[in-house]
C-alpha cells in the first residue's frame, strides 16, 4: 500500500486512479485465489501499473476557478497552491472603477510537469466579483461560463469525430469568505446557491491570518451551519473505503472536520526557525503557510491536489455534467415533439416523453381493452 | 460716521501691565466652568458588519459597551445610538456611540449611504430648531451632532471599496472623517505603507476631505503635522488582556506570536487614541459646530428663501429679511383671495346666463306650443261650425221632409174621405 502523503503535488494523479483498481482487483483476485487450490499465475495484477503508464504519457488536465471579492487573497493562494507566479502582468482597478464594474472571466493555462507527469492547469479567475455597488445577480456571467462549457464539451461528445476533445469543464471552484465578518453574507449565500448544481464548490475562509484559533473555530461551526441552514450543496469528501489503512482514515476525519478549511497564502518567502519557507513577516511573528498549526493550507493543497484531484473531476463529470446534459436533452425533446420539423443538431436517443397523440390513443385502447375484459366478465359470471 | 471709523479712532493699541492683575486666570474659569457642566462627545462609527467597531469603541474608552453581534441579513442600513455616562479624574464626559447595522451586506449598496446622510442632517436640524426657538436654552441643550465619523476600511491590501469611496463622497462636507484600517493585524508592513498611500491617493484623486488635525495651535503642531502623515491609521481591537513581559496588556494572541494593542510598532492604535481623544477632541467640537453645522443651517435657510444681502447687494438683516417674507407672504394670500373671488363672480356670471338662455328656450316653446293650441282650437271651432251647420240643415230638412209626409197624409186622407164620400153617392 502507498501513502499519499509521501508523494509531491499532483504526482499521485495516475496513484489515486490505479490506487482504485488495484483495490478492486486484489479483492477479485484474492477471492480467486481462495477458489482454486493452486495459486497461478496469470500476470493482470500488473494491469494498474499499465494504467499508470498510460496516464503518465497521456497527461492530466484540471480546471480550478476561484471567485471572491477582490482582497481576498485568491491570486496570492494560487500562486501559493502551485508554487509559481500566474499574475505578474494584472492590473488592478481603483475604487472609483470599480463602482459599476461587470464580472470578468479571465483564463491563464499552464503546462506544468513534475517528475514525468505532466499537467494541463487551466485557472479561472473572476475579478469583478462583488466589488461593484449593485451586485444583483452578479455571478451571471460566472454560471453562464461553466454553462458554456458545458455545452461545449456535449456538442463536441456528440459530433462524428471524437479524437480530440478537450475538456474545459470547470472542475472545482473555490469560494473565498471574507473572516472579518460573522459568517456568510448574503453575496456568498446567493452565488453558492447559483453554483452548487453546477461545479464542485469549495468554501474557504480567506486570510485567516486575523482570526485566532477560538475565532477560527466559531467562524468555521457559524458557516457551517449557515451552509446547511440555507441549503448550499457544497462538495463533500467521498466517504473512505473500509479497507483503507487507519492513517489514511485519520487524515480523511481530520479534513471533513476543518471545513471550510481556513487558509492563508504568501508569494514570499521569509525566513523561519532557521528553514526558508513561504510566509507572512509580521511584527509580532511569522506566519508560515505550510505550517499546520498556523492554518489549514496544507489540507487544501493536499486535498485538491495530491488526494481529491480526480474526484472532483469524476465528480464534475458524473454528477455535475450528466444533469446538465439530461436537462438540455429534456429541453430539446420537449421542443421536438412540439415542432416535429426541427431536426435533432445532435444525435440523441428520443427520451421517452409522453406525446399527447399517443397517451389519447393509449387511452382509447386501454378503454376498448377494459370494456372487453367486463364484457367478458359478464359473459363469464352469464 | 461707521462703528468701524470710531474703532479705528479709538484704537485697539497693547498696553503694558505695570503689575499682575489676574485675568490669567480667564482660561482656569472656563475650564473649571465646562469641568462642571461635562463635556459632551458623539462618534459615528461605519464599517460592514464585523470588521470590529464595537470592539474598538471598547478598546479606546477601556469599557464594555456591551453591544450585541449584528445579522449580516438586515434589509436595510439602520443607525443604532446609545449613550453612556463616562468619567475621568473629574471631568465628565457624556459619550454617544452611533454604530451602523447591516452597513456593505446588502446586494445593492447604492442608497446604503442615505440613512447615514439623514441622520446627521437630523441632528443639525434639531439643533437649528433650538437655535431659532423664541424662548431658547443652548446651554441645557444636549448636543446630539456628530463630532467624529470613525470610518472602517476593509484591510483587503489593495484599495478603497467602492462602496467606501461612494460613501465618503457624501459624507466629508457634512462631518469629520477620520478613515482607519481595521483590523490590521491582517496587513504586514510592507504591504500597510502601500495601502495607506494608495488609499490617501484615491481619497485625493476624487476629492474626499477627511478630517485633518490642526496645524495652527503652535502647541500641538507639531506632532499633528505628523500624525496626519500616518493617516489613515491601522489599528486592532482588543479587549483581552494578556501577560506579556511582566505587566497585563490588551492582547491578540495567535500562534505564531502575540499582537499587542498598544504597542506602537504593532499598530496605530495610540496614535489613534492620542489624536482622537488627547489632543484634538475640543477642535473635533469646534470644527463640526463652525464648519458642518454652518454649512448645514446656510443651506437650510437659503432654502427656506433667506438671504443675507438683497438684490442691490445691501447687507438685509434677519428682521428685514423676515418682514419681507411676511408681506410677501401676505400679499401672496389676498391675491390668491382676489383671483378666488374673481374666479366666483365669473363663474356666477356664466351660470346666470346659462340660465337665461335656457328661460328663454323654454318661453320659446311655450309660446309656440300656444299657438299650436290656437291653431288647433281654431280648427275645432271650424269643425264644430260645419257640424251645427249639417246638423241644422239636416234637422231643417227632416222637418221638411216630416211636413210634406204629413201633407201627404192629409191629402190621402182627405181624398179617401172624399172617395169614401163620393163612393156613397
Amino acid at each position: 500500500r502507498m501513502h499519499m502523503t509521501n508523494y509531491d503535488n499532483f504526482l499521485s494523479l495516475p496513484l489515486s486512479l490505479s490506487r482504485s483498481l488495484s483495490l478492486s482487483l486484489s479483492r477479485s483476485l484474492s477471492l480467486f485465489l481462495s477458489l482454486s487450490q493452486e495459486k497461478q499465475y496469470v500476470g493482470f495484477a500488473t494491469l494498474p501499473n499499465q494504467v499508470h503508464r498510460k496516464s503518465v504519457k497521456k497527461g492530466f488536465d484540471f480546471t480550478l476557478m476561484v471567485a471572491g471579492e477582490s482582497g481576498m487573497g485568491k491570486s496570492t493562494l494560487v500562486n501559493s497552491l502551485f508554487l509559481t507566479d500566474l499574475y505578474k502582468d494584472r492590473k488592478l482597478l481603483n475604487a472609483e472603477e470599480r463602482i459599476n464594474q461587470t464580472v470578468e472571466i479571465i483564463k491563464h493555462t499552464v503546462d506544468i510537469e513534475e517528475k514525468g507527469v505532466k499537467l494541463k492547469l487551466t485557472i479561472v479567475d473572476t475579478p469583478g466579483f462583488g466589488d461593484a455597488v449593485n451586485n444583483n445577480e452578479c455571478w451571471k456571467p460566472i454560471t453562464d461560463y461553466i454553462d458554456q462549457q458545458f455545452e461545449q464539451y456535449f456538442r463536441d461528445e456528440s459530433g462524428l469525430n471524437r479524437k480530440n476533445i478537450q475538456d474545459n469543464r470547470v472542475h472545482c471552484c473555490l469560494y473565498f469568505i471574507p473572516p472579518f465578518g460573522h459568517g456568510l453574507r448574503p453575496v456568498d449565500v446567493e452565488f453558492m446557491k447559483a453554483l452548487h448544481e453546477k461545479v464542485n464548490v469549495v468554501p474557504l475562509i480567506a486570510k485567516a491570518d486575523c482570526l485566532t484559533p477560538n475565532e477560527i473555530k466559531k467562524l468555521k461551526d457559524r458557516v457551517r451551519e449557515e451552509i446547511e441552514r440555507f441549503g448550499i450543496k457544497v462538495y463533500q469528501f467521498p466517504e473512505c473505503d473500509s479497507d483503507e489503512d487507519e492513517e489514511f482514515k485519520q487524515l480523511d476525519k481530520e479534513l471533513k472536520e476543518c471545513c471550510p478549511l481556513a487558509v492563508i497564502g504568501s508569494n514570499t518567502v521569509v525566513e523561519a526557525r532557521g528553514q526558508r519557507v513561504r510566509g507572512r513577516l509580521y511584527p509580532w511573528g511569522i506566519v508560515e503557510v505550510e505550517n499546520q498549526s498556523h492554518c489549514d493550507f496544507v489540507k487544501l493543497r493536499n486535498m485538491l491536489i495530491r488526494s481529491h484531484m480526480h474526484d472532483l473531476k469524476d465528480v464534475t463529470c458524473d454528477v455535475h455534467y450528466e444533469n446538465y446534459r439530461a436537462q438540455c436533452i429534456q429541453d430539446m425533446t420537449s421542443k421536438l415533439t412540439q415542432d416535429n420539423r426541427m431536426e435533432s443538431p445532435i444525435p440523441i436517443l428520443p427520451l421517452s416523453t409522453p406525446d399527447v397523440e399517443t397517451d389519447r390513443l393509449i387511452k382509447m385502447k386501454d378503454e376498448e381493452v377494459n370494456c372487453y375484459v367486463i364484457m367478458g366478465n359478464i359473459t363469464y359470471i352469464g | 460716521m461707521s462703528s468701524s471709523d470710531v474703532a479705528r479712532q479709538l484704537g485697539a493699541h497693547p498696553l503694558s501691565l505695570s503689575g499682575h492683575v489676574g485675568f490669567d486666570s480667564l482660561p482656569d474659569q472656563l475650564v473649571n466652568k465646562s469641568t462642571c457642566q461635562g463635556f459632551c462627545f458623539n462618534i459615528l462609527c461605519i464599517g460592514e458588519t464585523g470588521i470590529g467597531k464595537s470592539t474598538l469603541m471598547d478598546t479606546l474608552f477601556n469599557t464594555n459597551f456591551e453591544n450585541c453581534e449584528s445579522s449580516h441579513f438586515e434589509p436595510q442600513v439602520k443607525l443604532r445610538a446609545q449613550t453612556y455616562d463616562l468619567q475621568e479624574s473629574n471631568v465628565k464626559l457624556r459619550l454617544t456611540v452611533v454604530n451602523t447595522v447591516g452597513f456593505g451586506d446588502q446586494m445593492n449598496k447604492q442608497d446604503s449611504y442615505q440613512p447615514v446622510v439623514d441622520y446627521i442632517d437630523r441632528q443639525y436640524e434639531t439643533y437649528l430648531q433650538e437655535e431659532l426657538k423664541i424662548k431658547r436654552s443652548l446651554h441645557n441643550y444636549h448636543d446630539s451632532r456628530l463630532h467624529a465619523c470613525l470610518y472602517f476600511i476593509s484591510p483587503s491590501g489593495h484599495s478603497l471599496k467602492s462602496l467606501d469611496l461612494l460613501t465618503m463622497k457624501k459624507l466629508d462636507s457634512k462631518v469629520n472623517i477620520i478613515p482607519v484600517i481595521a483590523k490590521a493585524d491582517t496587513i504586514s508592513k510592507s504591504e500597510l505603507h502601500k495601502f495607506k498611500l494608495k488609499i490617501m491617493s484615491e481619497l485625493v484623486s476624487n476629492g474626499v476631505q477627511i478630517y485633518q488635525f490642526p496645524l495652527d495651535d503652535e502647541t500641538v503642531a507639531k506632532v499633528n503635522t505628523t500624525m496626519n502623515g500616518h493617516l489613515p491609521f491601522a489599528v486592532v481591537g482588543s479587549t483581552e488582556e494578556m501577560m506579556v513581559g511582566n505587566k497585563m496588556v490588551k492582547a491578540r494572541q495567535y500562534p505564531w506570536g502575540v499582537v499587542q494593542v498598544e504597542n506602537e510598532s504593532h499598530c496605530d492604535f495610540v496614535k489613534l487614541r492620542e489624536m482622537l481623544i488627547c489632543v484634538n477632541m475640543e477642535d473635533l467640537r469646534e470644527q463640526t459646530h463652525t464648519r458642518h453645522y454652518e454649512l448645514y443651517r446656510r443651506c437650510k435657510l437659503e432654502e427656506i428663501g433667506f438671504r443675507d444681502t438683497d438684490p442691490e447687494s445691501k447687507p438685509v438683516s434677519l428682521q428685514q429679511t423676515y418682514e419681507a417674507k411676511r408681506t410677501e407672504f401676505l400679499g401672496e394670500l389676498q391675491r390668491r383671495e382676489e383671483e378666488m373671488r374673481q374666479l366666483f363672480v365669473q363663474r356666477v356670471k356664466e351660470k346666470e346666463a346659462e340660465l337665461k338662455d335656457a328661460e328663454r328656450g323654454l318661453q320659446g316653446r311655450f309660446e309656440q306650443l300656444k299657438r299650436l293650441h290656437a291653431e288647433e282650437r281654431g280648427a275645432l271651432e271650424e269643425k264644430r261650425r260645419v257640424l251645427e251647420e249639417e246638423q241644422s240643415s239636416f234637422s231643417k230638412r227632416r222637418a221638411a221632409a216630416q211636413l210634406l209626409q204629413a201633407q201627404n197624409l192629409n191629402a190621402n186622407g182627405k181624398k179617401d174621405k172624399d172617395r169614401k164620400n163620393s163612393g156613397f153617392m
